[in-house]
């Protein structure tokens, strides 16, 4: 059993990277437009090099 | 108020309101515009690439799912070059006031309960995977330290997701009330403090799981709840933000563009033809005719000039005039007939729905339950631990995990089905009272007609004098000019030879053919008898006069909705402002018995009052300020978009777009998803008579508590979603 030792930390991390990935996404808006975020990949704007900021 | 209310043509009218907003109040920073029609990725970059070219702008960023346009500049940009500017590649675009767009307050709220469901989401798993290996016969240190794991992660993690559901049941124990949330924690807080007992008496079971999926289950039903009520909220913002108040006020000479609220009693103001009145006021210059349709559901126009008193709301429709202002704000007529419905408002019994008179019941029966259970083990065996778990365990199986989710889910469903067919549903509890109707009630201007007017049939008449006739219509932008127009240009009408062409507002066009003087307007004016109905007549030379007879136009699929609310067995009845005449045709028209004209605002109110007192349950579907205090009255009510503010915030649904048709098919999906409901009630107290013996005989044990639980939020989901 000792090998629970490894995994349950394992896990937790990996469950943890998951949960920080989900609300980094939420902190940064990615949610308010899902529609035209899901049309934009078809724009051929920008393609070549990205947006200035 | 402003022009986009208008049902008739909210594309025209949004054109000289335009003009109106040429300078935004707020010369830096954001415009926010509505954007209507855009639909596509090819969408989004035309319009960011052509606002960005502009001059001045810093960025320019679309919504597509809000389809909206917000627009950051540096200095001040008339809005209307923006509008302008993508008019001309194709889209429409309508102003919007920022101030009254809340977005990002619901936006807020709404991303901190998906945090906390992420939360406790993430704890719920790992939890989880504990339990199992707990459940699956790990012992002795092994256990413990499952346990202690466990602890680790669920008690801060549960702290903190559960809050929303502590802070509800601590403000309302403070009232000395009881709501479903004060199960709800104290179901959580037990499970986490005798689990955390056992766990450092390394006790067999441990509830960590139970708390913590508990958590998540509810937060996502209170998250769907939120969802739904921000999407029409915000929906129902939008449309009041359209009408950014401004009007053009003369002082000293010039004319100046300001908003409503600053103006005060005596400025005098410009109304544009197509404006309608922001203040009540006396007309000291001009000569036009208005239509009062928005205020009495009268659909003919009014004549007016110098010394007559014109009421906020009213529409502008031929010349120009200048009005004293005698009343603003909320001194207007306008402001008084809101003030109306405040009162119905308060007046209206407030509506307990089924979710609530569950609740009622079942807060208090789990607490005795839980407390019964505890004395009986404590008394009959004598040992603490031992009852105090097996409280805790009532509580937590007992826990509202189906019935948080049960309403929720169903209204979810249910909205997101008519928010397909443009409905905006405002009240959580307006589908749950639209099944319970027996009668709709109409109103007929705006509602089931357009408000517009249209030719009747062509009188017999030369061709040239038809031309003649067309001819003077072109030059006029009254509606009944418009409508003559069409028809006759719908028969391919050409133009007559007719010279000095000349619009006297108020009156009609005049003009010259074949040196005799011809001219189209009101009967009074061309010297023909006028006896009922919408007319205008044409003159040439001493001729007798032609007249020209006009309707209102029904909306598009009013006839499918009459059929359909009369194939389910509701009585339909049309409530009219205008004469007993316009009211009888659109009723025989839709084959509709009854009906009553040339009502005011208070007694529509009253017929619904009256219809409420005869035993009835009824539907009420309007657009005008007459309509607001029957809209609330009335046990339910619809509005469409194209009414006024004051209407809207009366009614319980909206529906954007024209057709009425769009319609067909609400009472269905109310009664379903009350059944829904019904079922999903059904469902969580079936799961209820099970599990809670189980748990008060102290055989509970996480596992069955676990899925207990997530069977029977899974099984009501499943049932929600089946709404068609």
């Amino acid at each position: 059993m000792d090998v629970l030792v490894y995994l349950i930390p394992i896990s937790i991390f990996l469950g943890g990277v998951g949960l920080f990935g989900f609300l980094y996404t939420l902190k940064s808006k990615q949610y308010d437009d899902p529609e035209g975020d899901a049309r934009r990949i078809l724009n051929s704007d920008w393609d070549d090099r990205p947006k200035p900021d | 108020m402003s022009e986009t209310t208008f049902s008739a043509c909210p594309a025209c009218n949004a054109a000289p309101f335009a003009e109106q907003t040429a300078l935004g109040d707020d010369a830096h920073g954001n415009v926010v515009l509505t954007l209507p029609t855009i639909h596509c990725a090819a969408c989004i970059s035309a319009v960011e690439r052509t606002l960005s070219a502009m001059p001045n702008v810093t960025s320019a960023r679309v919504n597509l799912t809000l389809k909206r346009a917000t627009i950051e500049t540096d200095a001040a940009v008339p809005v209307e070059d923006f509008i302008k500017e993508l008019g001309a590649i194709g889209y429409e675009a309508h102003e919007l006031d920022p101030s009254l767009l809340m977005q990002s307050e619901m936006e807020r709220a709404a991303r901190k309960l998906l945090t906390r469901l992420a939360v406790s989401g993430f704890a719920m798993m790992n939890v989880m995977l504990l339990s199992v290996a707990v459940w699956s016969g790990a012992d002795g240190i092994t256990r413990d330290m499952f346990h202690w794991i466990s602890a680790m992660i669920a008690v801060p993690a549960t702290i903190y997701a559960a809050q929303p559901f502590f802070t509800s049941a601590w403000s309302v124990l403070r009232h000395r009330h009881l709501n479903m949330d004060v199960p709800i924690s104290l179901a959580i807080l037990l499970a986490l403090v005798t689990s955390l007992y056992e766990t450092t008496l390394s006790g067999e079971h441990a509830y960590f799981d139970a708390a913590i999926s508990l958590t998540f289950f509810l937060l996502a039903g209170r998250y769907l709840d939120h969802r739904t009520r921000s999407m029409a909220r915000s929906a129902a913002q939008e449309l009041s933000a359209l009408e950014v108040p401004r009007a053009i006020v003369r002082r000293d000479g010039r004319d100046e563009t300001v908003g409503v609220k600053s103006l005060v009693v005596g400025d005098i103001l410009v109304i544009r033809p197509g404006a309608r009145l922001p203040v009540d006021g006396d007309v000291i210059d001009g000569t036009s005719e208005v239509d009062r349709s928005i205020l009495t559901g009268e659909t003919r126009p009014e004549f007016v000039n110098i010394g007559h008193a014109l009421r906020a709301g009213e529409l502008n429709l031929t010349g120009p005039l200048l009005v004293r202002a005698t009343a603003v704000g909320q001194d207007t007529s306008l402001h008084q007939i809101s003030e109306l419905v405040a009162i119905a408002e308060s007046g209206r019994s407030k509506y307990t729905s089924i979710a609530d008179k569950a609740a009622s019941l079942y807060a208090p029966g789990v607490h005795i339950l839980s407390a019964i259970s505890f004395i009986g083990w404590f008394l009959y065996s004598g040992d603490l631990r031992m009852s105090l778990n097996i409280a805790s365990a009532v509580l937590i199986i007992t826990c509202p995990c189906a019935l948080g989710l049960a309403v929720p889910a169903v209204t979810t469903a249910a909205s997101g089905r008519l928010y397909k067919k443009g409905l905006l549903i405002k009240s959580a509890t307006a589908l749950e009272r639209i099944a319970q109707i027996d009668t709709v009630v109409f109103d007929k201007t705006g509602t089931l007609t357009n408000g517009t007017p249209r030719l009747v049939s062509l009188p017999i008449a030369q061709a040239t004098h038809l031309q003649i006739a067309a001819t003077l219509a072109s030059h006029s932008s009254h509606p009944l000019s418009r409508a003559l127009l069409s028809a006759l240009d719908a028969q391919g009408m050409s133009r007559a030879q007719v010279t000095d062409v000349n619009e006297v507002p108020g009156f009609g066009i005049e003009g010259r053919f074949d040196g005799m003087l011809v001219r189209l307007g009101r009967a009074e004016w061309v010297g023909a008898t006028h006896d009922q109905g919408t007319a205008t007549f044409l003159a040439i030379g001493d001729q007798t006069p032609i007249g020209f007879e006009f309707a209102d136009t029904l909306r598009l699929g009013a006839r499918d909705l009459i059929n359909e609310l009369k194939a389910q067995g509701l009585d339909v009845h049309i409530l009219s402002g205008d004469t007993e005449l316009a009211v009888k045709s659109v009723a025989q028209d839709l084959g509709i018995t009854t009906f009553a004209a040339g009502e005011t605002p208070i007694s529509k109110a009253a017929y619904i009052s009256s219809l409420h007192a005869s035993g009835k349950t009824v539907l009420m579907i309007g657009d005008g300020l007459n309509d607001t205090a029957a809209l609330t009255t009335a046990h339910v009510s619809i509005s469409p978009a194209s009414a006024l503010d004051a209407a809207r915030v009366a009614s319980d649904i909206v529906f954007l777009g024209a057709r009425l048709d769009q319609l067909v098919g609400v009472v269905g999906v109310a009664d379903q998803s009350q059944r829904r409901i019904k079922e999903n009630f059904q469902i969580a107290t079936l799961y209820n008579v099970v599990a809670v013996p189980i748990a008060i005989a102290g055989l509970a044990t996480p596992l069955i508590a676990a899925l207990a639980m997530s069977l029977s939020s899974i099984t009501v989901t499943l049932n929600a979603l089946r709404i068609k």
